[in-house]
């Protein structure tokens, strides 16, 4: 078991020929992850090696789940097309659609959101995101495969390498499923919905959940910890010392005026009875000491 | 991007959205003029994009053009919370009878956009929401199907809007929603809007923040950044595609990713408390970390006057340690004499060993490695105490 992927995850890789596309393609196939087939509008009909592979090209999402039942797509697709190529995920009922595209505008990504919703069939995550790995059984995304193995840790953060630093720091006891939701202001899935997933599954013992300035998703996450989570949490949050009214990186870490702090994310998920470490360093030594007692 | 309020009138006028004559000045003598062709009596207001410009002097009403004059060079080079003020606005005054106010804006909670519509405006909308949220009117709006005449009414007539305006504020409101979409903002803020004694609904003051993600489709958006603002450091970074944000340390700082950098400059502040010293910047060279990115960022950082030391701190993820270290390598090579000041690098994850080593060889006199981030932070600390 893990969360949302798995050994019988079949995928297909949107923006597969372009050049981002491709590198990742192969990078996820000499993983083992079962990437089917790719879409770029006006290519449908080629073929395409990859890393040995032979992976068909269509035109539409819809037509590569019909020929080879793909569950699950990845996008590489640059931001001026991501949003055409998220709609055509979703509409065509795709239960699983991970975008890693950076720079998308926020109006498109409001506008599939909301599609996405309305139709009810398939979980975004991202945009901008590193993607998410299930140790072992699939790597959908750009996470490198080889930091940690297979274990019972469940990670869910909104930094792609920050979720590198914590993978690393506790390889020893590897983990589950680690989902890198993404840093922008509106994504598909949330540090809850990865919560409640996590919980819910019976291969993860302990989550980690690292969070960072701008918003308030941590103190949401924080109250569903309170109501919903039994299995220890041990949470880390970046940009304690980062200024009011700056934007660090993500288009979604910004502190402004009172809300989005460090300070107050950290506040809520302790009151959560979650343990938040002060470094990246010190909530791996927090982790370890709960797995260890175990 | 914030907008300077005249660039917000600007905007709203071109989307047909209700406002009065205001043109923008830089001098006493500008104002002047733009005064007399206006006529009458003028507001002038500082540009300023910080709120709270009334209370600090900002904003005056001049008789007529002289005296305009006199208004504008008493508030141009003001300070107003750290801000200079370098523009100002000649506005047309207008008689007015009510205020009331209307945003449109991104909700990160509900991931929709957001109307609020008020007939209790020109004071904080916080304030309204917590002393009389009766008045408040508060829709999520679906981005795929957007406000209709019919819902503009329903959210005004929630918003208290007396019945003999409802339709021209309706009609402000569906206005403000193209302008938002057309211009992919995240915030638009008419406050107040207002009405005057001859029954007009006129947009007097707006924000407007635009996404910089959409710049893409809005070429025309450059000419409204502010590049008198802009820190030079932050300016020539910008020009570089480099991610950076001066601060006022003396710890310089470089990382791979947004979140392992906030993180960095975390652990050093907690560092350098020791020593009295702070980060000096954010600065993520983003997944790729070529060498050329790196000689980037860390001319960059040698640029800053304000830098002591350096922290170079990198996860390979996708990009190995080897191509890492061979960036440091080669932009110290390409900085030559101009790299003065002591660098800690801190390598972890892919092809690791292989990096130290390559940094081990180079030894570069600058150059020392620690194996942890923590280790790193204190060291850069300790050197920028020095």
């Amino acid at each position: 078991m893990a969360i949302f992927i798995n050994k019988e995850t079949k995928v297909i890789v949107q923006g597969m020929t372009g050049s981002e596309g491709t590198k990742h393609t192969t990078r996820m196939l000499k993983y083992g992850t079962n990437v089917v087939g790719g879409v770029t509008p006006g290519k449908g009909g080629q073929v395409v090696e990859i890393d040995g592979k032979q992976l068909p090209v269509f035109n539409s999402v819809a037509e590569a789940v019909a020929a080879t039942g793909a569950n699950a797509s990845v996008v590489f697709v640059p931001p001026k097309f991501a949003k055409a190529a998220v709609m055509d995920a979703i509409d065509a009922e795709l239960p699983l659609c991970v975008v890693i595209t950076e720079g998308i505008p926020v109006h498109d990504s409001a506008a599939f959101y909301a599609h996405a919703v309305a139709k009810g069939k398939t979980r975004l995550i991202g945009p901008n995101c590193p993607g998410l790995i299930s140790p072992g059984l699939s790597n959908i995304g750009i996470i490198p495969g080889d930091i940690t193995g297979a274990g019972r840790i469940g990670l869910v953060s909104k930094s792609g390498t920050l979720t590198y630093q914590m993978m690393y720091e506790l390889r020893d006891f590897g983990f589950s499923t680690a989902v890198g939701i993404g840093g922008d202001p509106i994504i598909g899935t949330t540090h809850i919905d990865c919560l409640k997933a996590f919980q819910d599954d019976p291969d993860t013992d302990a989550i980690v959940m690292i969070g960072e300035i701008g918003g308030d998703a941590e103190e949401r996450a924080a109250a569903f910890i309170a109501e919903y989570v039994t299995k220890p949490v041990v949470g880390y949050v970046a940009g304690f010392t980062a200024p009011e009214g700056k934007t660090m990186g993500h288009a979604g870490a910004i502190v402004s005026g009172s809300s989005g702090t460090a300070e107050a994310k950290k506040v809520a998920l302790e009151a959560a009875g979650v343990k938040v470490g002060k470094t990246p360093s010190e909530t791996a030594a927090l982790m370890r000491e709960i797995l260890s007692a175990k | 991007m914030d907008l300077f309020e005249y660039q917000a009138r600007d905007l709203f006028e071109a989307h047909n959205i209700p406002v009065l004559a205001g043109a923008v000045a830089t001098t006493a003598d500008e104002a002047e003029q733009a005064a007399a062709s206006m006529g009458g009596k003028v507001v002038v207001k500082a540009q300023v994009k910080v709120g709270g410009r009334g209370k600090a002097g900002g904003v005056k009403l001049a008789e007529d053009a002289a005296d305009a004059k006199v208004k504008a060079s008493a508030i141009l080079g003001m300070d107003i919370k750290g801000h200079t003020v370098h523009k100002v606005m000649i506005a047309q005054a207008a008689p007015i009878a009510e205020e009331y106010y209307m945003a449109i804006l991104l909700d990160r909670a509900n991931r929709n956009f957001l109307v609020m519509a008020s007939v209790a405006g020109g004071m904080e909308i916080e304030e309204v929401a917590h002393t009389s949220p009766e008045k408040l009117a508060r829709v999520g709006i679906d981005p795929n199907v957007g406000i209709s005449n019919d819902q503009a009414l329903e959210i005004v007539k929630a918003g208290q809007f007396p019945a003999d305006i409802a339709q021209s504020v309706a009609d402000v409101l569906v206005k403000l929603w193209s302008a938002f979409v057309a211009e992919d903002a995240t915030l638009m803020e008419i406050n107040p809007l207002v009405k005057t004694v001859d029954g007009r609904i006129i947009a007097l003051d707006g924000k407007v923040t635009l996404d910089d993600n959409a710049e893409f489709r809005h070429p025309n958006h450059e000419a409204l950044v502010d590049h008198a603002a802009a820190n030079p450091l932050e300016a020539a970074a910008k020009e570089k595609n480099l991610n950076y944000v001066k601060l006022d340390g003396e710890v310089g700082i470089i990382g791979n990713g947004a979140g392992l950098v906030m993180s960095t400059l975390d652990v050093v502040a907690y560092a350098g408390e020791k020593y009295g010293v702070k980060p000096a910047n954010f600065l993520d060279i983003g997944g790729g970390a070529s060498a050329e990115v790196m000689a980037n960022g860390l001319s960059i950082i040698l640029g800053d006057p304000d830098v002591r030391s350096v922290f170079v701190n990198v996860f390979g993820g996708i990009t190995a340690c080897d191509a890492v270290a061979n960036g440091i390598v080669q932009a110290l090579e390409i900085l030559g004499d101009k790299a003065t000041k002591p660098i800690v690098v801190r390598l972890d994850g892919n092809n690791v060993l292989e990096g130290r080593r390559i940094l081990n060889e180079a030894a570069h006199p600058l150059v020392q490695q620690l194996d942890t981030m923590d280790g790193a932070a204190a060291k850069a600390a300790e050197l920028a105490a020095k």
